[in-house]
């Protein structure tokens, strides 16, 4: 409960931060196309997202949501059109006559570096404890040495409520905890940009609230987020931008008013399924 | 570390905690009886048979020749495993490589090593020097050499033996290992991949350890197999192992039974020091998996880096702990 006022009571503050940043976007997708063999999944996606804001992606399932987020952090090849990352583009560099060349696996470490990710599905290292998941990316990608990375996986499984869970192994939690330690193993390598691809969808009802929360609590911190959720309590509440995809294609965006304001009839057609 | 076996909640407040006797086991208890009879029988029948010559068999136990054979048998076996072991992981990551140069590769040796009987691949490590006399360093199709050797200082018949013994077992563990590879949920190296991990990295540190609780138990088994399988080295010839030594002894005192309990008493011991060695790895590598979550059916595993000082500690944080997740 005091962690509620305590979010209450930051929030203005978040806001004017969110409403001050002017300039170049966090993460701007051109023309994005993708295609897995024949199956051309996204048809053309624009999107920007500038920093310190939150943008919350709904879309039916099969609508390339994941693919999109999967994109931008190169878990997958663009097919097609850019994506900037702080202006940079990702995955490829432009030679001086104008071709692209890609990148190599250290370049593409580094840009991922910028960029944090959290996975429907937790994805925690279960041979490592909360602790050494947290500090694994610290110390064997940052070289940073062990106990200062003790300390900064200890800060930052305290900050998402995990405080008293540092020895145990992901298969001793509970499934809420579990997605924690993940969002605080990504906060521990200090990324700019948050990526979440339907953080709680794998989780009991009764746990959704804890994640949600630790994800509020960062918006309002000013983190940069892509958020894929069907939460629409969350998006109304903390989304700066939503997004809605359907078939590979931006069908709705604009501020949170949209949800309960739809133009489209396809967006209509989806709210009404899922509220 | 010893089994710290606790009652659920111990130093918890529970007013009504039950405490009963546990089931009446009078079958198994009748069995186990019938068992130990039984295998007293079968001992007492050993030792007191005269043709089994026990006198013997204690005289040869620790002679010489014999304590020799074990020590080289035990060398064999542990060379040719580490080796194995090592080639084994280059040739299942070479397997899952988007090289297809590197696949192919990989794909002939274990079709070629698998395929050939090992006692044929080491009767040609034994030719070898006779097959090919000198071996050098230089280019290909030129007469340009770097470096070159005798071959037969370099393979000697304990160095055949040990080579022919890795390459030929290197190619079944390459199979083992590969399909515990394969067993790791691909989310895991997502996951790493996301943190900017680099490949070579993602597998030695992600995958592999994953994969290790599945290799370990097929690999303990041949290792074993493989303690028995140094016999075979008398094809290099390569005469100083165990079973050679042992069978030497036989046939010049006109013995056999009583040699053929020393072998197995020695390669007996050896497999029970090898399938503890097992267990250990099998608990190391288990970590994280024999877990089951706080407060779900069963007991709670002790937990990690805990002392024996300070459980009620801990239990009375657990349970603080699961409180404010809640809240949270
Ligand atoms: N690696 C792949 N190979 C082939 N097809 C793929 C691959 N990944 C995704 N797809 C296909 O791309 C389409 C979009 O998938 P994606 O996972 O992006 O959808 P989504 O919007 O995230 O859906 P959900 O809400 O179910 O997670 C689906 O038809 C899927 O089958
Ligand atoms: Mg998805």
């Amino acid at each position: 409960m005091s962690d509620e006022n305590k979010d209450l009571a930051s929030q203005d503050t978040a806001a004017e931060r969110r409403a001050a940043q002017p300039g170049r976007p966090a993460v701007e997708a051109k023309r994005v196309h993708k295609a897995f063999g024949d199956l051309h999944v996204l048809k053309g996606i624009d999107m920007k997202v500038m920093p310190g804001t939150v943008t919350v992606i709904l879309g039916p399932s099969g609508s390339g949501k994941s693919t999109f987020l999967r994109l931008i952090n190169q878990l997958e090849t663009l097919t097609g059109g850019e994506i900037d990352v702080n202006g940079e583009m990702i995955g490829y560099k432009r030679l001086a006559d104008g071709t692209l060349q890609t990148l190599n696996d250290k370049e593409v470490a580094a840009q991922r570096a910028k960029l944090g990710m959290v996975f429907q599905k937790f994805n925690l290292f279960p041979h490592m404890t909360a602790l050494e998941n947290v500090m694994e990316a610290p110390v064997h990608v940052k070289r940073m040495p062990k106990a200062q990375a003790r300390e900064l996986a200890a800060k930052e499984l305290t900050r998402v409520g995990l405080g008293d869970r540092l020895d145990y192994y992901p298969s001793q939690l509970s499934g809420g905890q579990q997605q924690r330690v993940a969002i605080a193993r990504a906060l521990a390598m200090k990324p700019e940009i948050m990526l979440f691809d339907e953080p709680t969808s794998a989780l009991d009802p009764e746990l959704v609230g804890e994640v949600l929360g630790v994800m509020r609590q960062l918006a309002d911190e000013g983190m940069t987020m892509i958020v894929v959720t069907h939460e629409i309590g969350f998006a109304k509440e903390v989304a700066d931008q939503v997004v809605f995809m359907d078939g590979g294609v931006v069908v709705e965006s604009g501020g949170p008013g949209i949800i309960d304001d739809p133009k489209e009839p396809r967006f209509k057609d989806f709210l009404q399924h899922v509220l | 570390m010893p089994h710290h076996v606790e009652p659920d909640g111990e130093g918890l407040p529970i007013p009504n905690r039950i405490s009963a006797k546990p089931v009446r086991r009078t079958g198994s208890i009748v069995a186990a009886v019938v068992v130990a009879i039984l295998a007293a029988m079968l001992v007492k029948g050993l030792v007191t048979n005269p043709r089994f010559e026990w006198n013997i068999v204690w005289k040869y136990l620790f002679n010489e020749r014999v304590l020799e054979g074990v020590g080289y048998t035990l060398l064999l076996t542990v060379i040719s495993m580490v080796v194995a072991i090592v080639l084994a992981v280059i040739l299942a990551i070479m397997r899952k490589s988007v090289n297809p140069v590197l696949r192919g590769v990989s794909w002939f040796y274990i079709w070629f090593f698998r395929g050939t009987p090992v006692y044929t691949q080491l009767v040609f490590w034994g030719l070898f020097a006779v097959l090919i006399p000198r071996l050098s360093i230089g280019i290909p199709l030129t007469s340009v050499e770097f470096w070159s050797v005798d071959s037969q200082t370099v393979i000697t018949a304990f160095n055949a033996a040990w080579i022919g013994l890795a390459l030929n077992e290197a190619a079944y563990l390459a199979e083992i290992v590969r399909a515990g590879l394969e067993a790791v949920d691909p989310g895991q190296a997502e996951a790493a991949q996301a943190l900017g991990m680099k490949r070579s990295m993602i597998m030695r540190r992600v995958i592999l350890p994953q994969a290790m609780r599945i290799i370990i138990p097929p690999t303990g088994n041949e290792t074993i197999g493989m303690l028995k399988t140094t016999s075979l080295v008398l094809a290099v010839p390569f005469t100083l192992e165990l079973q050679y030594a042992t069978n030497a002894i036989a046939n010049r005192i006109y013995k056999p039974i009583p040699l053929l309990i020393v072998a197995s008493i020695w390669y007996l011991l050896i497999t029970s020091i090898l399938m503890v060695i097992q267990s250990m790895l099998e608990k190391h590598f288990g970590k994280g998996f024999e877990a089951r979550p706080v407060g779900t059916k069963g007991k709670q595993p002790p937990l990690p880096g805990k002392t024996e000082g300070e459980p009620k500690d801990d239990v009375d944080k657990t349970n603080e702990a699961a409180f404010l997740g809640y809240n949270a």
